[in-house]
């Protein structure tokens, strides 16, 4: 029709890639103990299912948070009508004591310093109109999450260059890596306005280490740029090495306060990975920075969180009863759960990097690839969406620069579902080696019989002597 | 392009007086390069300090004048730029951090970001951070810090500048203390408490049940004078995110769209802002109660085309905000007409679709378009439920459009604005309820209706006279009898004599872009009738003063 916007016909959305489409594809045959024992499952998707429990178990106790009351009397008018894009005051101090506990008190957070958004997602993508201009860039160490490419770029403008990571030292973080991205980005004349983190990483499951923490400090004060911790996954932490947050680090150097860097650190949190609750879209960004924030909360406007779900959480969060069990107890599940899926795709020859937090595990596939590319991977990944009926995510659609790694979630389904999903790559991985070996013994003949065929015209160029000296 | 992009956004404010404060470090771009030219031992030293302590005191001064203290020489409040959210801040410690921002910025501060030289946010940013204290916000934060409690502090600031609607509440609060237990959980298994509905991840542009709800609900409100299809609705968390994103669908950066005015302060700040798409007020007179007309369209459209500036649309609110008059059929019929003839698009605003009061029937644009043969693709509305249903706090929006690459492309950016689980599927209850929202329509528009003639009787025993209204929560008020200068500068005399004197806080025509100076926005719905007495005492008392002078 009508012209429409360019942001509207373009593809920069990046809802094409392979993240999104074994969605799609899950969508359309999902996996179902009872009604669709053979479809799909879904392992693509980072939610935290693991202990609903608990929070039902404390709603249950807790009817007049869920009620709109406060100590019995109906609180409901207040709630209607607030709109104020400051946050409620009380689940915004819960919420930073909440940050505060799941960082062992290192560090502590101020309230007026943190400004909730409809989810992390729309934290990230105001903290980019708050900083950075159309055709500016931020750099990302890879792989990220492909989520980024769209909540970062889309509507924004800004640009994203690569940190390229790699396994020879487990994906970290090095000096040669952030001059390279650097400039690579003053090639391509674009002006870096920051570097974003995510710690712990998505999707691979690690935590940033000291070391790494003080190079990206070093560096961005250096560029005089800003540092964006994407910290959403702090909660999920359940092995050591333990988590450190930026500001922590920060402290560690004694660079708080005054100095010029603590004003570009800014963190972005979510309960949706931690408790569990990406549906109640509760979402925040915190800075130092007064600027920042006052514009942050203007922004909030166009993604404010319900009242009724900030009363709800504040009481909650507030209940450090509940909040110090659910850490533990959240902890030690993700940790079974995480040893339940290496350990079952060790005793079929697949590896895993090793993580200490996440809902994921960035699995190994290399040597499942008949050669070492991304068509290859893309090859493998598709036999294992529709052949094996796992919805997995590759690791070029996190811009992983080699072939082969795959994003495993593990926390967004029942135990026996896991086991099926082990089940199944077992028979996979067998029914591989078999055909492979089989294809090995056919490749040699074939070999054979070629080499056979040219020699013999050779000779038969040549000379009669040497016919069957192959054999 | 850095310098471009600095003037640009000047001329964006539409307001030649204010100097665009596009941030510190963008000026600085200007300075710092001088350090360079100046060379030798004192000179670097000279050649940084003289400039950047010179541009310092220039800021100062620019900004020392911009203040609102009585009256502001400049005009913050017209300059579209100006922030405009809904909400006053309940904490006056919070309010006063909203201005925490350039103005109190230390020293040091300032200068380490001179010599970054790094722009410290972005010009969005800066467009959204400054012009804290025009009038549409400076109000509120007066209310916040002193408000009017009749029997706690009588003395109090009332709140007239903030478009809430208590009236009606109870009922809404009464049906929630029956049924919020069972609405919110246990939507599977049978009522047992299941978080797993409503905990993970949902579709982002809503559920679909809310949006069948919502679409009844949206019908119900119009008398059932139009069915929507809930296959052709997006949801969003709030009205501000449905206008931004149907402005991201819309049209580009530095395209336009044409708004009679005077329009709802609050379009500059969510259409502008991060879209850069501009706002055209295509300006209404009171001789004509205010409604505007093709003609004025399309001049509008044809200065526009002239200026270099395209046109994507016209943006239109009804009832609207701040007169209250609805549209007629035939105005709308002409509007579609004339962006048939244009080949744009339409945004109807018509979020009081529920709050009218008067005898005149309200027309929804989808009325319209249901009845004649236009394409329906270029039609878009936008709803929620902070006004009709008087719930802000629970942030729902609406996009209704019959345009399917429109909606496919607003359903992937709802992402950065989805409603909160737990709350949709309270209004799914609440809203398939329909015998209660039935009568809560009828008696919310009763309740209205009194209090709409009651205030309008008050002012006409003081000699104030109101532009007749039909909808929605305001009085449009004529005070330009009681304004010293006719001029912008006469009406914000008075709405600093109305704030601190009679400490009323309402909301001046200037702040919706009114050309005719003294016009003024009153919400009555967040009074009771024993406030009304109060108010029109207070305004007496001020327009007997601006009488006598």
């Amino acid at each position: 029709m009508k012209c429409l916007s360019r942001k509207v016909t373009c593809n920069s959305h990046g809802q094409d890639s392979s993240y999104f489409l074994g969605w799609q594809e899950y969508e359309k045959n999902p996996y179902d103990e009872v009604r669709n024992p053979n479809g799909i499952i879904q392992m693509g998707l980072a939610e935290n299912q693991l202990s609903f429990d608990l929070i039902e178990l404390w709603l249950s106790k807790n009817p007049d948070a869920a009620g709109f009351k406060r100590n019995g009397e109906s609180i409901f008018r207040e709630l209607a009508l607030f709109q104020d894009y400051h946050g409620l005051p009380a689940f915004k101090k819960a919420l930073v004591e909440f940050m505060a506990e799941l960082r062992g008190y290192k560090v502590s957070f101020e309230p007026k310093k943190l400004v909730l958004t409809a989810g992390s997602t729309s934290a990230n993508e105001t903290l980019m109109f708050c900083l950075a201009e159309p055709g500016e860039a931020f750099l990302l160490p890879t792989p990220y999450y492909p989520g980024f490419d769209r909540d970062l770029k889309w509507r924004t403008g800004v640009e994203i260059i690569p940190i390229q990571c790699s396994s020879s030292n487990g994906f970290q973080i090095t000096q040669s890596a952030l001059d390279e991205a650097y400039k690579q980005a003053q090639k391509s004349n674009l002006r870096v306005k920051g570097v974003l983190i995510t710690n712990p990483s998505n999707p691979l499951g690690t935590t940033i280490s000291g070391e790494e923490l003080n190079l990206l400090i070093d560096f961005v004060s250096a560029k005089e740029i800003h540092l964006i911790s994407d910290e959403i996954y702090s909660g999920t932490v359940f092995d050591s090495p333990g988590f450190i947050s930026v500001l922590e680090a920060l402290k560690e150097r004694n660079l708080e306060e005054e100095s010029d860097v603590w004003n570009r650190v800014h963190i972005v949190y979510s309960l949706s990975k931690d408790l569990g609750l990406p549906g109640f879209r509760v979402g925040a960004l915190y800075s130092n920075d007064e600027v920042v924030v006052a514009a942050a909360t203007k922004m909030s406007s166009f993604g404010l969180v319900s009242s009724q779900t900030q009363y709800l959480l504040s009481v909650m969060l507030s209940d450090k009863n509940f909040t110090s069990n659910y850490i533990a107890e959240n902890q030690r599940k993700l940790r079974e759960r995480h040893d339940m899926l290496v350990s079952g795709l060790r005793e079929v020859g697949i590896g895993c990097l090793k993580s200490s937090a996440g809902l994921f595990c960035w699995v190994d596939m290399r040597h499942l690839l008949s050669s070492n590319t991304f068509e290859e991977e893309m090859k493998l990944w598709k036999k294992i969406l529709y052949e094996v009926g796992l919805n997995i995510s590759p690791g070029s659609s996190c811009h992983c620069t080699e072939p082969g790694w795959f994003r495993v979630c593990f926390a967004n389904m029942a135990e026996e579902t896991l086991n099926l999903s082990l089940q199944r790559v077992k028979a996979f991985v067998e029914s591989t080696t078999m055909n492979s070996s089989n294809r090995d013994v056919g490749a040699r003949q074939s070999t054979r019989n070629s080499r056979r065929r040219s020699l013999t015209k050779w000779v038969l160029r040549l000379s009669s002597h040497d016919r069957e000296s192959e054999r | 392009m850095i310098m471009t992009r600095f003037w640009q956004n000047s001329e964006n404010d539409e307001d030649p007086k204010s100097p665009s404060s596009g941030g510190g470090g963008t000026g600085m771009r200007i300075i710092v390069p001088l350090q360079g030219v100046v060379q030798g031992s004192g000179g670097l030293v000279l050649g940084s300090v003289i400039p950047c302590a010179l541009f310092y005191c220039l800021q100062l001064y620019l900004r020392r004048n911009r203040s609102v203290s009585p009256p502001p020489s400049s005009s913050p409040s017209t300059s579209p730029s100006s922030p405009s959210s809904a909400p006053p801040s309940r904490s006056p410690s919070s309010g006063q951090l909203v201005e925490a921002s350039e103005l109190q910025r230390s020293p040091s501060n300032l200068f380490s970001r001179l010599s970054t030289g790094q722009g410290y946010i972005s010009s969005r940013a800066n467009l959204l951070t400054k012009s804290a204290d025009a009038p549409y916000y400076a109000g509120p934060k007066k209310v916040t810090e002193d408000p009017y409690d009749a029997l706690n502090n009588p003395d109090g600031v009332i709140q007239l500048g903030l478009g809430e609607n208590r009236l009606s509440l109870d009922l809404v609060r009464d049906w929630l203390a029956e049924h919020v237990k069972d609405s919110i959980m246990g939507a599977e298994g049978g009522g047992d408490l299941s978080i797993h509905g409503i905990a993970t991840y949902q579709t982002f542009d809503g559920l679909m049940e809310l949006k069948v709800a919502v679409a009844g609900f949206m019908s119900q409100v119009m008398e059932g004078s139009v069915t929507f299809n809930p296959l052709q609705i997006v949801l969003t968390s709030g009205a501000a995110p449905a206008l931004e994103i149907l402005s991201f669908c819309l049209a580009d950066a530095g395209n336009a769209f044409l708004v009679p005015s005077p329009y709802y302060p609050g379009f500059d700040r969510y259409i502008k802002s991060r879209t850069g798409v501009e706002l055209i007020p295509v300006p209404c007179r009171s001789t004509d109660n205010f409604s505007f007309s093709i003609t004025a369209l399309d001049r509008a459209f044809n200065q526009a085309k002239k200026r270099g500036l395209k046109v994507r649309g016209v943006l239109i609110s009804n009832p609207s905000n701040p007169v209250g008059n609805l549209m007629s059929w035939e105005t709308l019929y002409s509007l579609l007409d004339f962006a048939r003839e244009k080949n744009i698009h339409i945004i109807s605003d018509e979020i009081f679709a529920g709050s009218t009061h008067g005898d005149q029937e309200f027309v929804s644009i989808a009325r319209v378009l249901d009845s004649v043969g236009f394409d329906r693709s270029r039609i878009h509305i936008v709803y929620g439920l902070s006004k009709d249903l008087s719930l802000p706090g629970f942030r729902v929006g609406v996009i209704y459009s019959c345009n399917d690459s429109v909606l496919a492309a607003a359903k992937k950016l709802s992402r950065f604005s989805s409603i909160s689980a737990p709350t949709q599927r309270l209004l799914v209850s609440m809203l398939s309820d329909t015998r209660f929202i039935q009568d809560y329509i009828e008696t919310n528009r009763k309740r209205i209706r009194t209090m709409y003639l009651a205030f309008v009787e008050g002012l006409k025993q003081l000699g104030i006279e109101c532009m007749q209204s039909s909808g929605g929560f305001y009085c449009w008020v004529n005070m330009s009898e009681l304004i010293r200068s006719y001029s912008e500068k006469g009406e914000l005399e008075l709405w600093y004599k109305l704030l601190n004197i009679a400490k009323i806080n309402v909301t001046p025509g200037s702040s919706c872009h009114c050309i005719e100076p003294g016009w003024f926005r009153c919400c009555f719905t967040t009074l009771t009738e024993k406030d009304i007495p109060v108010v029109m005492e207070r305004i007496r008392k001020v327009s007997e003063t601006c009488k006598k002078s």
